[in-house]
């Protein structure tokens, strides 16, 4: 269960993991879902990074956003027992020893979510009643339903309290949904650069994004796999993602005005300007990994998501009075996705219930892509708030 | 651990141990740690900084970042037992209101500040006719923090107007780490005042 410390090719220590599943929900104890109807087997894939101690009292669920996968940290084991020479994980500058998330102290846990394409249960899965996959029959997920896999995963591996359940975006709402549906089995929550209700310009942007999807003559109603995919459609799709994780000021330090590989405009449709071909570049590399309906799914899954709707009768304190974790909440200046208003609104409706909330806006001009990239500050953060969170749960 | 600045370990020994605190304007949190150590409170902190907030939340302290007038709306009513401003009172713009809401949401605050009536205040007043920089009060007319100047007595005047008590009180010179209690004419000699306060 427990990931395997090794060095990478520059000699710095990492974690050696291994992608591994766990099935539940076997027929006919399928799964039963928010929207009423039910799906089963469900598989869900993880990893795991340091060891879990003797009274199971060191556990950390990180949960990744929209299109991220399990691999959160370390590289894949070979079959020699060392590194793979692949790509560490999408978190890895906070998951390893030593570092934010150190796993010489915790035992760390990624799950990847319902919906996805990277392992788990999901619409390109086949389909056990018609041995074809599931397509646009795959029944609609939502936060709660993820969240009520990950917590079967739990159950699987005989984890009955999590020390803190941590992620940002669509994983913060995840971490969100965890405190109130589980409230008994979180000591502490990290939602990052998160909302607990998308906004209408949340939702407009993954409209538009699916729409691109479905107008794609290939998507054929989601009947596409065994021939060719929606990719035009997925790649624009992605593009206007990331012109949502980016921010006015990013772009304009990181592209500006300038031209790609050219001194002067050519009067053409090509892309020209670098934000035009980082757009493409990006765009053309997700559909070689993602899945068209994943996406359909899952963002469809993060606009229902509404805590107060879900649990408080439209009543974000009421929400909220079903929590007893300790939160350290972080949201970005120059995130516009899920702006710092969001997360101070939950602030006040934690701190109207007396929790214990910390809160922190960093001063950041990367947009909502900030929370994934290096920083000392969310280091430093996140390494003091779970050393209480461990010291403090210790004490009760 | 680092010693307690002089007039952080006054309010530090009014406090009980094993209260509920609220530091408002909390800084890098010295306060809070010491009493969370030491006296084993329960501690909440608000600093607008981000940098000082970063700063408590890696030191353990449960610390959120924002205006205190603004972010202690929240709390219940009677959520602490204390609620602590220390040396901020001569930075807020509305001083009436936040004493009013800290007594709302604790059963007594303490507030401090530096001293405007000084001797050395009134004296470089009188013989300058400039408006006077102090170590307590170190800036000029045009860039000071401190829009509320204000003396010891000015306070005690305060508390009947607004309508709080006054339940202890400590008048000190201080350099820091070392300091006196000023007892004869304190609103003359006493470069801060430390207040210990509760409704009427």
């Amino acid at each position: 269960m427990s990931g395997y410390p090794g060095q990478d090719p520059n000699g710095t220590t990492v974690e050696l993991v291994e992608k591994q599943a766990f099935t539940f929900a076997q027929l006919p104890d399928k799964l039963a879902l928010e929207s009423g109807a039910t799906l089963g087997p469900v598989t869900i894939a993880y990893e795991t990074c340091g060891t879990l101690n003797k009274d199971n009292s060191n556990v950390i669920l990180v949960l990744h956003a929209l299109s991220g996968d399990a691999h959160m940290a370390g590289l894949y084991k070979s079959e020699k027992g060392k590194p793979e020479n692949t790509k560490p994980g999408w978190w890895d500058t906070m998951v390893g020893p030593g570092k934010g998330i150190d796993t010489d102290r915790y035992f760390v846990i990624c799950s990847n979510i319902l919906g996805s394409c990277m392992g788990s249960t999901g619409p390109a899965s086949i389909d056990p009643e018609t041995g074809k996959e599931y397509a646009a029959n795959f029944p609609m997920i939502t936060i709660k339903d993820m969240v009520k896999a990950q917590k079967a995963l739990m159950d699987h591996l005989g984890i009955k309290k999590i020390l803190s359940v941590i992620g940002g975006s669509v994983g913060g709402m995840q971490v969100l949904e965890w405190c109130v549906q589980y409230p008994s089995m979180v000591v502490s929550a990290v939602p990052l650069a998160t909302t607990c209700r998308h906004s209408a310009l949340a939702i407009a942007f993954n409209e538009v994004a699916r729409q691109s999807i479905m107008a794609d003559p290939n998507w054929n109603n989601g009947a596409y796999y065994g021939k060719k995919k929606p990719d035009m459609g997925l790649a624009i799709a992605r593009m206007i993602g990331h012109i949502t994780y980016l921010s006015d000021e990013s772009m304009r330090l990181k592209f500006g005005r300038k031209l790609q590989n050219k001194n002067s405009l050519s009067f053409e449709f090509g892309a020209e300007f670098q934000v035009e071909s980082y757009l493409q570049y990006q765009g053309n590399k997700f559909i070689k990994r993602f899945d068209a309906n994943s996406f359909l799914y899952i963002t469809k899954a993060a606009d229902y998501f509404d805590l107060a709707r879900e649990y408080g009768n439209g009543s974000l304190v009421k929400a909220f009075s079903r929590c007893k974790a300790k939160f350290l909440m972080v949201s970005y200046t120059s995130d516009w996705l899920y702006p710092t208003y969001q997360s101070k609104e939950m602030v006040k409706a934690m701190k109207k219930n007396n929790l214990d909330v910390s809160f922190c806006e960093i001063d950041a001009k990367w947009g909502h892509d900030a929370f994934l990239l290096p920083d000392p500050r969310l280091d430093n953060l996140v390494t003091g708030f779970l050393r209480r969170a461990a010291h403090e749960s210790v004490a009760i | 651990m680092n010693p307690l600045r002089y007039d952080l370990k006054i309010i530090a020994s009014w406090i009980a141990p094993g209260s509920k605190i609220l530091g408002l304007g909390c800084g890098e949190g010295d306060l809070l740690y010491w009493l969370k150590r030491e006296k084993q409170v329960i501690e909440r902190g608000i600093e607008i900084k981000e940098s000082k907030v970063v700063k408590c939340i890696e030191r353990g302290l449960s610390v959120l970042q924002g205006d205190i007038n603004e972010e202690i709306e929240d709390y219940p009513d009677m959520a602490f037992d204390y609620a602590i401003c220390s040396q901020t009172l001569q930075q807020v713009y509305e001083p009436a209101t936040l004493i009013r809401s800290m007594l709302r949401v604790a059963e007594m605050g303490v507030v401090s500040f530096p001293n405007f009536g000084h001797v050395k205040i009134r004296l470089k007043l009188m013989t300058s006719g400039c408006a006077p920089v102090t170590k307590e009060l170190p800036y000029s007319w045009h860039n000071t923090p401190n829009i509320r100047v204000l003396s010891l007595d000015d306070f005690k005047g305060f508390a009947d107007q607004t309508g709080f008590r006054i339940l202890k009180k400590a008048a000190i010179n201080t350099n820091g780490g070392q300091g006196k209690r000023v007892t004869v004419l304190p609103n003359l000699f006493a470069g801060y005042g430390i207040f210990l306060i509760g409704k009427e």
